[in-house]
Parts: structure tokens; C-alpha cells; sequence
């Protein structure tokens, strides 16, 4: 609660170590925990090298191993960013993403506020279920989803996967979202009711413009989520022509027997753009990494 | 519903009594309605299809058969099999791997330089964003026969190992550790940037180890927050399913079968629509069981606001 509002203020706290000073060298704590974070630096980039050294490599005999590329290319650019491979499912999962997104950020931003701002019997309940719903297992449900969309004559359609993807990141939203609504302090809207305005203008006018870094969160989370989501449009959209590329690059390279892997590497940078981007906009605005982890705590 | 939410404060937004009350409510409704019909349905109709022999194509001969679908799973050798494979890897890759893992960071990043501090965020939360697919073709290239953990092993002379292929289970768990770290590393971060310095200053000053202080002052003090973390990754990682199906698609020999792809084999596969959900089902009551733990733990300390 308090963490949204140390992010709004965009400071991150001082070392630590710096109040050990007292008769401890300083200098050789800080270094040691600066080096054991570049090992560990080092354990999680590994795995990303072959993503970017196989992309430009132009072997056409390389398997799925980190080597050096040898020649270097941007062929394997070239053979995935063909309509049916890379534009189409782009956009497709720009529209579910997005869509998907816009109705998650809506629904709880309005959800949140009687939460963060009413008292009612009803509220600890509805809580509790909200949290345990945020990890439910998708996959679980999806075989009775998928019953559901069939009957309904659902299936293989973008808008409804849409909603139903939108669906799943709402309970993890609502409550990212009311915890950073707890920490917009409710004297300014008081003042609002006051001169008569009505309790969704002083969410719009008032509470929303504070919210940009809870906000941004919400949004990132919610869209890598989506964006990275293989299993539901993979149950939901049949169509290779609707499928978004979380589906394509699964069904495109994994389902043959011959993979380039050149391209397959090429083509899951590609892949990886929008959320990396995504990231980098957002997060420049939060102040560090702080602000994200603020909304989960109780 | 509307009717039972009153105010925080004292000042109330202005409107009638009733009307107010009402509108209250009324901006909780969309997302109530979505979970509803999307969630909350398809739940119960997990709970109908279960007691049948539901078949993936056509319901006409779908017949009530109680219990038998339970009966089958505990006597299905590969369902034990696969409940034991889905807890070995919950544990593993979340409540010890990523969790841990995740402190450590958390806590590191508290006192090393700033250079180190952004390298490593970079790279963390870089493996956090990537897609679930494309961190299970960067992890093939890792643990796979020709990849670089081999190497890595045969500079000290070790045998060549296909880690896919002799243990799935921990292949696929270091690859939720790398992809899900992240998550518990910002928001252990930003519990800890909330521990008040000054309480750790005085143990400091009263002759506290560095270990008694962590174990003593800071972990307690952000014990809340470990439990609802323990809890959210918990079950995220119980309903992983991207990362293992494109690794190992849950073999070889259904040594990295968990319960998702083992639901999703017998529901969509073996079009065996009333075992499949009954398997599910029966995934969201472990969900269930770690949530209570956990609840319990949290409301042990300080109830859900």
C-alpha cells in the first residue's frame, strides 16, 4: 500500500549497507553483494544468447544450441516477415491484447474503487475469493470453457476470446489495483463530495490522475500476461488465420518435423518486441522496479 | 449486494440514501458479471461434466456415473504419477526456486552498486517478459544434448547429459525458476524498501549478526508479504502449462506429465471429456488446499483488507 506511494515519489531507499557502516568496511559488502548479482546476472542471460546469436545466424545446419554465428545474416528476418507468418497473427494479437487489456484496465479501476473506498460486509469475501482466483489454474477450466464456447457458437471467434482472456486477468488486476487505489489518500476527494461532485467524478478527475504508476502496472501485467497466454487462443481460435503470434510461433515451428532454427529465433525476437517495448515505455515513467511489486502486498 | 456498502470516512459523497447506496455498488458489477459467466460458470459445469463420460465429440450419450471418474484417477497409476510430478515441481521451481531466489535477490539488490543492481534487474525482469514459448525454446538450447550446460559440464570432464530426457521434471522447473523469478524479486523489493531502517540500524548497534538481523528484524517483518507471495506463485505455478508442453510435451514417458497437460491429454487427446475434467477439477482442489494454508497464514497475522 505505502510501496505505491514511495514508487509515486520515484525514490528508492538508500543501501543498506551504508548504516553498517560502524566499525565494518563499507566498501567490501557492497562489492561482494554487487558480484554475487552479476553471477546470478550472468545465470539469467545465459539461456537469452542462443535467442539472439541463432537469429543471425545464417547456418542453415545450426540446431538449437548457443554457437557463434557463422555467417552472419538478417535472412532469417527476411523468410518470417511474410503476412501469413509474422503481420497477421502480430495483429491479431495486437487486437486481443490490447482489446483484452482495455476491458481488464476498465473493469477494475471501477471494481476497485467501492472496494478501496466503501466498507461493506461483503468486502473480505469477495477479497479473499478475488485472491484465491488469481491463481487459478486456466488451464483447468479451459475443457469446460471450450464446452461453453462450442455451445454457444463462440468458438474461433476473436472478440469473445478476447473478452474471456480479459476475463482471466481480472481477478490479479482488481486487486493490484485496489491496493495502489488504497495509497491515493481519500481527504482530496472528500473535498470534492463537498462541492457536489459525484463519486465517479472524483475517481476519473481526481483518483486516476494519481494512478499513473499503479496504473502502468496494471497495464504491463496484464498485457505481458496476455501477450505471452499460448494456451488460450490455442484451445479457442481454430483458425490459423485468427490465431495471434503466441499460437503461430507453436503450431508454425513446433508442430513439423524440419525447424530453422535460425528463423524459429528470429521469428520469437519478433515475437518478444511488443512486451519488451511495452515494458521499457511504462517502466520509465515508474522510477525503477519498485512501484511493481507494491500492489501485492495485503 | 449494492445495498450494504457504507462509507470509510464519515463524509459521505453526496445522492440520496438508497439511490447512494446503490450506485455504490453498481461499479463493481462489470467485472462481478465477466467473472460470473467466465470464471465462476465454467467452474460449475467443470463440477457437472465431471460426474459423466462426457466425450469431446457430441453429448448425446452422456450418462451420469457419480464418482466413477474420481475412482479411475486414484487408481490411474499415471494420475498418482502426475500429482506427484505437478507438487515436485510447485515446490522446486516455485516455493524453493523462485521464492528464495527471489529474496536473495531482493535482499542483494538492497546493497550492491547501481551498475549491478540494473544489469541484473535487466536481465531478470528480461526473462520475465519474454513469452512462455520462447523461454521454452531458449531453455531446449540450454539443458538440451548439444547445450551449453553440457559445455559447461564437459570442461570438468563430466559425461554429456540430455537433461530433457533423463529428468524433465527438473528441466522444466529451472525454466519456470528463470521465467517466474522476477515476479517474487519486485515484490520482495518493494517490501523491503518499506523495513524501517532504523529498526535494523538499532539491532545493528546492539551487536546483531548479519544473518540474526535477516532471520530476527527483516524476514518477520515482511512475512505478510512472503505468505501472499508464496501464494500467488503457488498457484501460478500450479497451472503452468506453455513452458512444460512446448519443452517436453510432458514426456519422455510421462516423466514431466503435471496435471495440466495430463487434463488437457485426457480431455482433448483422448477426447475423454468427463476424466479430463475431473482431473481438473481435482487440480483446483490442490489450488484450493495451498490457498487455505496460506490464507491461513495470512490471517494468522492480520486479516485481508
Amino acid at each position: 500500500m505505502t510501496a505505491a506511494v514511495t514508487a509515486q515519489a520515484g525514490t528508492a531507499a538508500p543501501p543498506l549497507t551504508r548504516i553498517r557502516g560502524r566499525g565494518r568496511p563499507r566498501l567490501s559488502g557492497r562489492l561482494l553483494a554487487s558480484l554475487i548479482l552479476l553471477v546470478l546476472a550472468a545465470a539469467f542471460v545465459i539461456p537469452l544468447l542462443w535467442v539472439i546469436l541463432a537469429a543471425v545466424n545464417g547456418d542453415p545446419n545450426q540446431g538449437i544450441r548457443i554457437m557463434w554465428p557463422h555467417p552472419f545474416t538478417l535472412d532469417n528476418f527476411k523468410a518470417v516477415m511474410t503476412p501469413e507468418t509474422t503481420y497477421i497473427p502480430l495483429l491479431n494479437g495486437a487486437i486481443l491484447c490490447v482489446g483484452g487489456t482495455l476491458i481488464t484496465m476498465v473493469c477494475a479501476t471501477l471494481a476497485a474503487y467501492p472496494l478501496s473506498r466503501y466498507r461493506s460486509r461483503l468486502k473480505r469475501p469477495f477479497l479473499v475469493t478475488i485472491l484465491f482466483s488469481t491463481g487459478l489454474p486456466i488451464t483447468a477450466i479451459m475443457v469446460p470453457v471450450y464446452g461453453l464456447f462450442v455451445q454457444l457458437a463462440l468458438d474461433d471467434s476473436i472478440p469473445a476470446t478476447m473478452v474471456f482472456m480479459a476475463t482471466t486477468a481480472l481477478p490479479i488486476s482488481i486487486w493490484l489495483t485496489k491496493n495502489f487505489m488504497d495509497g491515493i489518500p481519500i481527504e482530496l476527494e472528500e473535498a470534492a463530495w463537498t462541492d457536489g461532485a459525484s463519486p465517479m467524478r472524483g475517481l476519473w478527475g481526481i483518483v486516476m490522475p494519481l494512478m499513473g504508476p499503479g496504473l502502468s502496472v496494471v497495464a504491463i501485467y496484464t498485457f505481458i500476461g496476455l501477450w505471452g497466454n499460448f494456451f488460450v487462443p490455442f484451445i479457442l481460435l481454430l483458425t490459423p488465420e485468427k490465431q495471434p503470434m503466441s499460437v503461430t510461433i507453436y503450431t508454425f515451428f513446433g508442430q513439423y518435423g524440419q525447424v530453422v532454427y535460425g528463423q524459429l529465433a528470429a521469428y520469437s525476437l519478433l515475437y518478444s518486441l511488443p512486451s519488451v517495448l511495452l515494458y521499457l515505455v511504462l517502466s520509465r515513467r515508474l522510477g525503477g522496479a519498485f512501484a511493481f511489486g507494491g500492489g501485492v502486498k495485503g | 449486494m449494492a445495498a450494504t456498502w457504507a462509507e470509510v470516512r464519515p463524509t459521505a459523497p453526496p445522492g440520496g440514501r438508497t439511490r447512494r447506496t446503490l450506485l455504490r455498488g453498481l461499479p463493481i458489477v462489470p467485472s462481478v458479471v465477466l467473472l460470473v459467466v467466465f470464471l465462476a460458470g465454467p467452474i460449475l459445469y467443470c463440477i457437472y461434466a465431471a460426474f459423466t463420460n462426457m466425450a469431446l465429440t457430441g453429448q448425446v450419450g452422456t450418462q451420469f456415473i457419480g464418482f466413477a471418474n474420481f475412482t479411475r484417477a486414484f487408481s490411474d497409476p499415471a494420475f498418482i504419477n502426475s500429482v506427484w510430478l505437478t507438487v515436485v515441481f510447485t515446490v522446486v521451481s516455485a516455493i524453493i526456486g523462485q521464492n528464495v531466489v527471489g529474496m536473495v535477490l531482493a535482499l542483494l539488490m538492497r546493497s550492491g552498486y547501481a551498475v549491478a543492481r540494473a544489469l541484473t534487474s535487466a536481465f531478470v525482469i528480461g526473462a520475465w517478459v519474454l513469452p512462455e514459448v520462447v523461454a521454452a525454446y531458449l531453455w531446449q538450447a540450454v539443458l538440451g544434448p548439444d547445450g551449453s550446460w553440457n559445455t559447461v559440464t564437459g570442461l570438468f570432464h563430466l559425461p554429456p547429459q540430455n537433461w530433457l530426457f533423463t529428468t524433465p521434471i527438473i528441466a522444466v522447473s529451472i525454466a519456470n525458476i528463470w521465467r517466474g523469478t522476477a515476479f517474487s524479486m519486485l515484490v520482495y523489493s518493494a517490501a523491503l524498501s518499506e523495513v524501517p531502517r532504523d529498526l535494523e540500524e538499532a539491532a545493528l548497534v546492539d551487536g546483531a549478526g548479519r544473518l540474526r538481523l535477516l532471520t530476527s528484524i527483516t524476514i518477520p517483518l515482511v512475512r505478510r508479504t512472503i505468505a501472499t507471495n508464496l501464494m500467488l506463485i503457488t498457484l501460478q505455478t500450479l497451472s503452468v502449462f506453455g513452458l512444460i508442453y512446448t519443452m517436453t510435451k510432458g514426456g519422455p514417458s510421462e516423466k514431466s506429465m503435471t496435471l495440466p497437460l495430463f487434463a488437457y491429454n485426457q480431455a482433448f487427446v483422448s477426447a475423454d471429456l468427463g476424466y479430463g475434467t475431473a482431473i481438473a477439477l481435482l487440480l483446483l482442489v490442490i489450488g484450493g488446499i495451498f490457498s487455505v494454508i496460506y490464507l491461513r497464514i495470512l490471517s494468522k497475522s492480520e486479516p485481508v483488507r
